[in-house]
């Protein structure tokens, strides 16, 4: 089975085709975001980072922003800088001119300022993306999916059928060679102990206990009870109760193909099959994570009706609240609710999100891409602005 | 919303079930697991998603659900009673036990 999918000169293959203009650092935000907004088909990646910050989360910007720039879903791109922050341009451009892509930059301070940095931004962007357009879908196999899983605004129905189907997805795509990237280590507290059946080895497993225990302390140092904040206000107005009852509900959508590597932030696997990542939770920083990592497309289950998407990763949005999906099918893409109802198989469903995620992975586009609410996006960072 | 039963317990060892609709104070609802239906007599509002008590649930005793601890009970939980943040304390991430701690 093949997906119709941009193949890159470095192997790998896009969903999407977007000339990306990136931010350096949140001071250069504004810049970037006017020149995508003046041409269609780019994809603007913003964050709050980048300047006045620990050494050790500048190098994660770095390499997050060179990774997001690697991601298959970007032709070429923009990197739009101040001129005076703390995060590496030269570094990025480097790095991603190594793999081949095209990567032009843009220093603020040395275009004559904004106005001025808008102008010349667009113009080149329109030559860009006339460029890109030229690019054509190819049959590209399933073992170029990069398939980054997440569930968020979640409620009862999330462990109990949402996120059990996308584990019948996920094995589904994992048997075919695909990658299927994982994160959210906060919500396997709790459930640590059935996920580490799952490890292929013990390097892996006791790495799956570290995160989660260092994500566990991290919560705890401020001195108060997670709950509230995990699991939140939202997932106990839909019945979830703590956290223990979240990971056991989120951590279904794993399915039972072995974790293979457990990897930092933002960072590309080196295996293919499941691997998990070391991530929080949130939406703008998780799919920013997937991003990094390479995902080209984003499965996310949601009982209570998260609508993010992301800027150049189509991300497929799954519910099996009925409830939900009535009052939001502007934003639920597919609706697994006679599971809940049992009217349908989990299997069956499970079957029918992967068939979707093909379809989404070959140009159908998702409804956050159709209404452009595809702008949940930040770097996580460990440490404070200084 | 239309279901084939009104409540369900996910595993045997569980004891809470999860609502499948609004059930109503002194409802007698069906509850369905694996093997067998039965029918428990609700005491509380539960809403769609919400979990109830199949047995009567003593202080400190963990809470059951897909067969796995989720919580503890804060309170004596009878059985049929809503089960949720007002009677569950959760066992992980409580740094405020340890910040009692440290200042105790």
């Amino acid at each position: 089975m093949d997906f119709m999918g941009y193949k890159r000169t470095d192997g790998s293959a896009g969903t999407r085709n977007y000339v990306g203009v990136f931010s350096m650092v949140v001071c250069a935000n504004e810049v970037s975001y006017r020149i995508s907004q003046n041409v269609l088909d780019t994809a603007c990646f913003l964050h709050q980072q980048g300047c006045c910050q620990t050494s050790i989360d500048i190098e994660r910007v770095n390499t997050v922003l060179s990774n997001l720039a690697k991601n298959p879903n970007i032709h070429s791109l923009i990197l739009v800088s101040l001129g005076c922050e703390s995060s590496d341009l030269r570094r990025v451009v480097e790095e991603v001119s190594d793999s081949g892509k095209r990567i032009e930059s843009l220093v603020i301070q040395e275009n004559g300022g904004a106005a001025e940095s808008v102008a010349r931004g667009t113009l080149l962007a329109q030559k860009m993306v006339i460029e890109a357009s030229t690019v054509r879908r190819v049959p590209c196999p399933l073992s170029d999916i990069v398939l980054g899983l997440k569930c968020g605004g979640s409620d009862t129905t999330s462990g109990l059928a949402s996120n059990p189907a996308l584990g019948i997805a996920s094995d589904l795509f994992e048997s075919r060679g695909a990658t299927i990237v994982a994160g959210e280590t906060t919500e396997i507290i709790g459930a640590e102990h059935l996920v580490v059946k799952k490890a292929i080895n013990r390097t892996v497993s006791d790495q799956i206990l570290s995160i989660v225990s260092k994500m566990e302390q991290r919560a705890m140092s401020v001195g108060t009870d997670i709950r509230g904040g995990q699991p939140t206000g939202g997932n106990i107005k839909g019945g979830l109760t703590t956290i223990e009852e979240k990971s056991l509900g989120a951590v279904i959508k794993f399915g039972n193909s072995k974790i293979r590597e457990v990897c930092e932030y933002g960072i590309q696997p080196r295996e293919k099959g499941l691997v998990l990542m070391d991530s929080p939770g949130r939406e703008p920083e998780l799919l920013t994570g997937l991003a990094s990592a390479g995902c080209n497309l984003i499965a996310f289950t949601t009982g209570r009706g998260a609508p993010q998407g992301f800027p150049f990763i189509p991300v497929l949005k799954i519910s099996a609240n009925r409830n939900t999906w009535k009052k939001l099918s502007d934003h639920i893409d597919l609706d697994v609710s006679g599971i809940m109802s049992g009217t349908k198989g989990i299997e069956e469903e499970g079957e029918r999100i992967f068939h979707e995620l093909i379809e989404v992975a070959g140009g159908k586009r998702t409804k956050a891409e159709t209404l452009g609410y595809v702008n949940s996006m930040d770097i996580y960072m460990t440490g404070p602005v200084i | 919303m239309e279901s084939i039963t009104d409540a369900i317990q996910i595993n045997e060892n569980d004891n809470v079930a999860t609502a499948l609709r609004d059930l109503q104070p002194d409802e007698a609802v069906s509850v369905k697991s694996k093997n067998d239906t039965k029918q428990i007599a609700i005491s509380d509002l539960i809403r769609y998603g919400h979990k109830f008590s199949l047995s009567e649930i003593k202080k400190d005793e963990h809470i059951i659900k897909y067969g796995e601890v989720i919580g503890i009970a804060s309170k004596k939980i009878k059985k049929g009673a809503h089960v949720h943040i007002h009677n569950v304390l959760s066992l992980r991430g409580r740094g405020d036990l340890e910040n009692k701690d440290r200042i105790g």
